[in-house]
This record gives structure tokens, sequence and C-alpha cells, in this order.
């Protein structure tokens, strides 16, 4: 049984303009000590989606589908069992720069709120444990006296990697764990993020717009685009043989040095994603597609196979298979 | 609350309206008449989007009365009236009745008549106490802004200063030494109310001086007073507007407290005068209920339509409440 | 943090040099006879008082000169004399009318912040609900009334009683005159004659301090950490009361002690209604007697309770935000 069982979600916001439909069936499946990673453009939904398997999503949002931690329902559990469920089950790596600490408290207290909260520890016990879990994000255990506008955005993110396993979840999710930090933090951060979940054989779901990043962390990839995943499969295969043209765009917004297949094709994509309250009708990509053509903006593809354990949301994938199955004697 | 990241179009402009069906509008005589062709089409999406705010169209009705009470006061209410001696005086004291539907002071006059009369000096030292007050204002605010540097520590000093201290004790200071007159009450509540204007427009003025078609303009030469007028001005006076709604109530309300207070002009009837004398004669002991209510529900009325429709045009104009 | 408090207290000086300077400049400055201007109106107004207050004044000798002595008699807590009051040292006259304002005010500024914010938070918390709406149309309404006025009618309501409305408290003053009360029982006349003043300046000053903290709480509540605290599973009661509210409470605080300026001005008028004797009360009597020399003393008085006020303000900012301790 997975660890994380996503079906079918749909997330819809009230707003003052009227509904908006962020997240339009989503499904994926993370198994224990697995790492998924979830990318796409702003606005695509991937925050929502992973606001909602833990619900913090605004109150009149509407959800519907459902998301198994563990087997059980987080979008039918007792708002009891839900709190219970937080953090301890599975907990979220914010973007440590912005303002996801308390401003007037010190780290090492918001660090401990979340073992004393869930009973596994008194306050002096959690405290103790706070200093271990600095040391394991790599650092001195004496900062968890610190305020968190002592600290830079690298180690405020290490702070949020800390806090995120304080109460020794199966799942961790970051959300865009590296976005707001320089490159060379960046690339700290990250080889911390993969040696933690190797050490700990954690589950991870990996939030984020950069794909090559992705492709060092992830066991598997998959690619949303305006409140749906057009195309999903094993990290590698997916990055360097993309099967959905939005992938492909993806890819090649974030040249890699050395790697050959960038020096040919032109990179980025014109346009901006969708709003969600006004996606297009027919495949949701088709107005900045570059090899749209006349079904396009008529048929709302679903994920069609795409190899080996692979997905696309694409009628050309389905073409080429069908071509496929055809030529085949 | 998170909502969705991207924010498309109708994401980013409140003010979105559906464009009504207008006549092409004939052909301008040049770029001057462009712009003006623009403000007025601004001007009447304002307005569309106005039209549904609740709270800013019931404001509106309530000024529209009370304004034309004032404006027409003679035709409804007989001036000799306010006579004492005048035989169309009642019995004082006298509860409201038929003949006087607001009861009588304690001259006999009709107190409606006192409130309706009193609504010409209250409206009007609100609007000239606040016209000074936003000239003050926007002159600092701008000047501040505008030139930086030293005027602007200085100016944003003087206006700090004036914030700090305590209204009532200035103006009461202030009014005492200059005596007892309309023109002196005016003035007193005009120099003593400009500071939080001055502030706003000076925030609103950095932020526009920073704006790209200024700096185009500037290095195109153009001189200061061009770019005040022609630039500056024109993004800012929305917020002043605002601004100077607000500014009004409070300017009533100090109007009313500074004549409550034995400040104001003998002659003169305002609400707050109505008050000082029923206050004087003993109405509170007397249970004088009627003589007491008309001239301070017309203050809250008036006060709390200004106010609304302030708030109204803060939420339509105020670049800043809209990313809220 | 040191130089953040020598700041902040050279500021406060500044202002309060600032306000000596109008002061004096106040009447040197006006068109016509200071001296002249002093007496107009009053009783004492004769050629023989007018030459004694051009004496007093100094208006004799140089500007500058004036400027010295003004302030070497400020430095000494001399005002001059009261007019009202035949000669009374304008410093005595105000002394002893302190206390009532102090117990007055203070109180009903407790009262008022401390119920305004509670009302703040729960209108924020639950931005939107009936309790918040309700409060903001309260809040407006009360803003909209003269405070004086609404002093009048719970004068007239309750003490006066009229109609259906019982008299059943003092119609004004600070105790029952000529009762020669003592101890416990001088107390209780005491505040029975305080419950109505003290309920109006409450009433009229909580809607500021509730909308204050509404929207520092609701500016907060939009915050990340906020989402931090709720997926980490801490209850939303905890979670306002642990996190929100002090964060909230920090601006709150010193928009707070910064509006005490109004209560100032709220407590003239109402001192005023319900003839309770204290600084405001004695403003209002000067005024009518045109007594220049106590008015000016009086707002000085008050300035620099406002500018002392707003010092705190800083000071406790300081104290209560690790961010700027640390600047």
């Amino acid at each position: 049984m997975s660890l994380l069982s996503v079906r079918d979600l749909t997330v819809t916001y009230q707003t003052q303009t009227g509904p908006v439909p962020a997240v339009r069936g989503v499904s994926f499946d993370i198994d224990k000590g697995e790492v998924l990673g979830l990318a796409g453009e702003s606005g695509c939904g991937k925050t929502t989606v992973i606001n909602a398997i833990l619900r913090l999503l605004p109150p009149r949002t509407e959800m519907t589908g459902s998301v198994l931690l563990g087997g059980e329902d987080v979008l039918a559990m007792k708002p009891g069992r839900l709190r219970a469920v937080r953090w301890t089950e599975a907990s979220v790596v914010f973007q440590g720069a912005m303002h996801a600490l308390n401003p007037v408290q010190r780290i090492g207290d918001q660090i401990a709120e979340a073992i004393v909260i869930h009973g596994q520890a008194g306050q002096r016990e959690a405290i103790v444990r706070v200093g271990a879990l600095l040391e394991q994000v790599g650092l001195p255990p004496r900062r968890l006296y610190d305020y968190p506008h002592e600290l830079s955005g690298g180690q405020k993110q290490r702070v949020m990697i800390a806090m995120a396993l304080a109460c020794a979840p199966s799942l961790v999710i970051a959300d865009e764990p590296t976005t707001a930090l320089d490159v060379m933090v960046q690339a700290q951060v990250l080889k911390l993020l993969k040696e933690l979940q190797r050490e700990l054989g954690l589950a991870m779901l990996f939030i984020t717009h950069d794909l090559s990043v992705l492709v060092e962390v992830c066991d598997r990839l998959a690619i949303m685009y305006a409140g749906r995943i057009v195309e999903e499969g094993p990290a590698v295969p997916v990055f360097e043989d993309p099967a959905h043209p939005y992938t492909r765009a993806l890819s090649g917004a974030f040249p890699q040095i050395g790697n050959q297949r960038f020096r040919k094709a032109p990179s980025g994509l014109g346009g901006d994603p969708p709003y969600p309250g006004d996606v297009p009708p027919g495949c949701s990509f088709h107005p900045r597609c570059p090899v749209a053509f006349e079904d396009c903006p008529t048929i709302d593809p679903p994920l069609f196979p795409a190899g080996e354990g692979r997905r696309a949301a694409c009628l050309l994938v389905d073409q080429k298979a069908k071509e496929t199955v055809e030529a085949a004697p | 609350m998170r909502v969705p990241e991207h924010r498309g179009p109708a994401g980013d402009a409140p003010v979105l309206v559906a464009e009504e069906e207008v006549p092409p509008p004939p052909p301008p005589k040049g770029p001057r008449a462009i712009v003006w062709a623009r403000r007025r089409r601004a001007l009447q999406r304002v307005w569309r989007v106005y039209r549904k705010n609740t709270m800013g169209m019931w404001g509106l009705y309530i000024l529209a009365f009370f304004g034309a009470v004032a404006v027409f006061a003679p035709l409804i209410a007989a001036g000799e009236g306010l006579d004492p001696t005048c035989p169309c005086t009642g019995t004082p004291y006298d509860a409201p009745s038929l003949r006087f539907p607001f009861g009588t002071d304690n001259l006999g006059r009709s107190v409606l008549t006192l409130t309706i009369w009193g609504s010409r000096i209250s409206l009007m030292v609100g609007f000239f106490a606040t016209l000074i007050s936003m000239l003050i204002g926007s002159v600092v605010g701008i000047l501040a802004g505008y030139f930086g540097r030293w005027s602007e520590s200085v100016l944003m000093r003087l206006t700090d200063w004036f914030l700090v201290i305590p209204f009532l004790p200035l103006a009461i200071v202030l009014a005492s030494v200059l005596g007892r007159s309309l023109l002196v009450i005016i003035m007193v509540i005009g120099v003593t109310s400009w500071p939080s204007t001055a502030r706003i427009v000076r925030a609103q003025v950095l932020s526009v001086k920073t704006r790209p078609y200024v700096e185009r303009a500037r290095a195109l030469g153009a001189s200061h007073l061009h770019l005040v007028t022609r630039h500056i001005l024109p993004n800012v006076g929305p917020l002043i507007f605002a601004n100077t709604v607000l500014t009004v109530a409070i300017a009533i309300l100090s109007e009313t407290t500074l004549s409550f207070l034995g400040l104001g002009d003998p002659l003169s009837i305002s609400w707050g005068t109505i008050l000082e004398f029923a206050f004087g004669a003993g109405a509170a002991g007397g249970g004088q209920w009627w003589w007491l209510m008309p001239p301070g529900l017309a203050i809250v009325f008036v006060v709390l339509a200004f106010t609304m429709c302030g708030f109204a045009l803060d939420e339509i104009l105020n670049p800043k409440l809209r990313q809220r | 943090m040191r130089g953040y408090l020598l700041g902040k207290v050279l500021q406060a000086l500044l202002t309060l040099v600032f306000v000596l300077v109008f002061n004096f400049l106040l009447f040197r400055v006006m068109p016509g006879d200071p001296a002249a201007l002093l007496l107009r109106g009053s009783a004492a107004f004769n050629p023989e008082t007018v030459e004694q207050v051009r004496e007093d004044l100094g208006l004799d000798q140089s500007l500058p000169r004036q400027f010295l002595t003004y302030l070497g008699d400020t430095a000494t807590l001399n005002f001059g004399e009261s007019f009202f009051l035949r000669g009374a040292p304008v410093s005595g006259v105000i002394g002893d009318k302190i206390w009532p304002t102090v117990l007055l005010v203070g109180t009903s500024t407790i009262a008022s912040a401390v119920i305004g914010l509670i009302i703040g938070i729960y209108g924020g918390w639950k931005r939107g609900s009936a309790f918040d709406v309700g409060s903001l149309g309260f809040t407006l309404f009360v803003y909209a009334m003269p405070e004086f006025w609404f002093g009048i009618l719970v004068l007239m309501a309750f003490a006066g009683g009229v109609g259906i409305f019982p008299s059943i408290f003092p119609t004004g003053g600070y105790e029952t005159p000529a009762a020669g009360l003592t101890g416990l029982r001088h107390i209780v006349d005491v505040l029975n004659h305080m419950v109505l003043p003290f309920f109006v300046l409450t009433v009229a000053f909580l809607g500021e301090y509730a909308i204050i903290m509404r929207n520092s709480l609701i500016d907060i509540l939009g915050d990340d950490f906020i989402q931090t605290a709720r997926a980490k599973g801490v209850r939303e009661k905890q979670i306002l009361w642990r996190h929100a509210v002090p964060n909230a409470l920090l601006p709150t605080m010193t928009l707070t002690l910064l509006s005490i300026g109004f209560v100032f001005g709220g407590a003239i008028t109402i001192e005023f209604v319900f003839s309770w004797p204290g600084l405001g009360w004695l403003t209002v009597q000067a005024i009518d007697a045109k007594d220049f020399p106590l008015l000016q003393g009086l707002f000085l008085l008050f300035s620099a309770a406002v500018i002392v006020a707003s010092l705190l303000a800083d000071i406790l900012y300081m104290y209560l935000d690790p961010r700027v301790r640390a600047a």
C-alpha cells in the first residue's frame, strides 16, 4: 500500500470573482522511501495540491476526491484526528527565507512546539531533541536561542527542515525549498535534503518549478499544468526525453552545461500559463503549444501511456502509440 | 488566505467593469485633448464602480439630503424663527408638538428651525476648514516628496510635530488668542488638521516620482512646474480627494467641539452652538431631550455620510488598499 | 539599542522644545500689544494691570532675552499667575486638578484599551462574521458621534432622569458636596460620581483600539508563519493567542499609546459635561475666563504628557520586538 495515495483530487477556491478551480483532477501515489517531484510554473496548482494533503486550505474551499495518507482519507478526517496526523505522519518544509517563522519567537521554541503539542515529550526534553535536530541539518545547537531575523536565508531553510523532521514523519513535503536562495546555498540545501532522505528513508514530495533540481533528487516526476498532471514517469527519462510538449519546453528552459541537447533547440516558452478560472477548451496547453494541431482545441486528452511506467496527456503521444501498434507486424 | 498563485487579468484590477456601450469619441485634437479625454473616461469608470458601492451610495444620499437642507434653508424654515422676539416662536422648553416638531428651546424658538439653519454654518465651516487643510497639506506633501532632502526633513519634522501635539488643546489655545469668529474657527481647524494629509500626499508623491514616465519627462528637460502639474498632481489628485472627504467629517466634528466649549462665533448658529446653549441652559438636568437630540443626530448622520463616502472612495482610488 | 533609545529621547526633547517655542511666540507675535491681548475681555482690563502684565512678561526687553527668561521660568515650573484665580500661581492651580484627571482618564483608558483590544481580536479573527460587522458598525457610529453629546445624553438619562430612564447617578462633580465623608465611604462616593463619565469615556474610545487591533491582526493572519503553525497541528485557539496576537500587539501598542492625544481631547469635554474637577474642566473654565497663562500652562502639560506617552510607546516597542532589540 502506498504511503500517500491521491485520487481525482479537485480543489476549488471561493473568491470574490467566483469559484476558481485550481486543481482539476490530480492522482498520484508515493511509496515509502520514494521521492516524487512535482513541477510546473506558478499558478499550475502545485502549492494547492500540497496544501490539500494536510487540509491547509482556506475554510470555504471545495475539495473532492481522496487523499489517503497511510490508508486514511485526510479529506474525511475529524479535526482532532487531522491535527494529530499533521506533522507526525506528513510534514512540510516551507520556504524558510520568507515569513514562515514566527518573528517574535525563538526558533528553538518553534521547533519544540511541534514535539510538545503532539505529546512526544515535555518542554525540556523537547529542547534537547531540538538541539539534535539542528545538528542533523548542519547548524550548531546553540542557535536554538536565536530569533529568525538573526539567521540567513540558508540557515532559516535548514531550520525549516529541522522543524519538519521534529516528529519523525514518514512523508516530507518540500515546497520550493530552494527557490528563494542563492545558487550556492541552493546546492547545499539540496545536498542536505538528499542525505536526510537517504539516511532516514523518508518519502518525499518535492515541489519546484526548476526541473533540473528535481532530476537530482527525485525518483519520479509529475509535471503539472493548469491544475492537471500532464506527464509523469521516472525522473531521468522524463527529463531527458519528454513526451509532453510542455515538459519539453520546461526542461529546455533550464539548460545544462555540457548537455548537447541545449546547444541546438531554442529554449523558453512564450505566453503565460492560463488563469485557473479561465482555462482554454480542449487541451489546456494548446495556445502555447509549438506542435498543436486541429484536434487540440476540441479534445481534452487524458493521460495516455507513453513508455515504461510513463504517461502523458497529449494527443500526439496517443497518436504515436497507435502508430507504433499499427506498425508492429 | 492563500489564493491561486497567478493573478491573471481579472485579479489585478478590482475596478474591472464591463465597458458599456459608448459611442466612439470624436477624433482628439492633440495631446492635451487626448489626456483630458482619458481623464474623463477614468472619471466615468470610477463613478460606475462607485455606484455599485452600497455604503458609498447611502453616504451620498444622506449628504445630498443635508446639502439640500442647508442650501434651501430659507425656503424650508422661515429665518424669523431664529429671532426670539418673533411672534412665530412658542413657549420655551416645549416638548415636540405638531406646531413645533422638535419642540422649542429656552427662548421659545423652534428647534427644527434652529437645526435646519445650523446646518449651514456647520457644513460651511467644515468645507472651508477642509479646503485650507487640503491646500496646506497638499502643498507641504508635494514639496516634501518632490524636492526631498533638507526641505523634506524640515517639512516632515514640522508635520510630525503637529501630529504629536494633541489637537484639542492646541486648537483651544489658538482660538482663545485669536478671538471668537467664524474665520478664526475655520483657520484654526484648517491649520491643525493638514498634517495627516501632508503625510499621505508625500508618500504618494514619493512613489509617483520614481515612475518611468516621470523620469523620462525629466530626462527630456521638463521643468519642475511641468512635472508637478502635469504628472505628479494628476496622480496624487484622486488620493487627495478621497482624503478630503474624510477630513470634512473630522472638521465638522472639530467645529462642533470648539463651539460647544465656547470658542465658536457667538452670533452664528451651528449645531455646536445649539448644543452649547442647550447644555448651558441646563437641558441635561431638565430632561429636554428634544433640544439635545436633533443637532447631535444631524452631526452623527452627516459625519457618518462623509466617512462612508470617504471609505468607498478610498477603496476605489487608494493604490495601496487595492493590493490587499 | 542604545542608539535607538537615545535617538527617541532626543526627538522627544526636541518636540518639547518646539512646544515651548510655540507657547512663547503665541502671544508675542500676534498683531497688537500682547499685554492688552492677554487681558482683553477679562474683568481685570485697565491701564495699571496692562502695565503690570507688560512688566511681568518682560515685554520691554529684547525678544531673545524674553525667551531666556521664559525658559528659565519654565524650568522652575513658573508659569505665571492665573487671572481667573486672581494671582494664584498657575502651577499650583494645575497641580490641584491633576489627580481627578489621572483617576478618570487613567482608568477609562485602561478599560477602553482592554475591551477594545479584545473586540478587535475577535473581530479580526472572525473577519466578516456578524460580530465583526456589528462591532465595526458600532465603532463607526461612535466615531461619528461627538463624545460630549453622548455624555450629555447619558447625563440626561441616568442622572437627570427622563422618560423611562431612572435618575440613579449624581449630576456631576467629584464627591457629594459638604457631606464630609471619609475613608471607604469617601471612596465609594467618588466612585459613584465617576461611573457616568468613566462609562462615556470608555465607550467613546474603545472603537479606535478595536479597529487598530483588528486591522493589525488581519495583516498578521495573512503571514506565512500562521500557515506553518497550522501545518504543525497547533490548535486554532493557540494559533490565535500564541502566534497571531503577540505579533499583532506590537504595532497596536504603539498606535494605542499615540492616540492618547485624542483621549485628552475627550477628557476636556467630558470633564466639563460631568463637572468632574480635573484638568479638562479647568481648561474650559480657563477658556471662559480668558485666562491665558492658565491655558498656556495646560497646553504645555497636555503636550508634554503626549510626548512622554509617545516616548514610552517607542521604548515599550523596543523591549517587546526582538528585531528592534537587536538593532
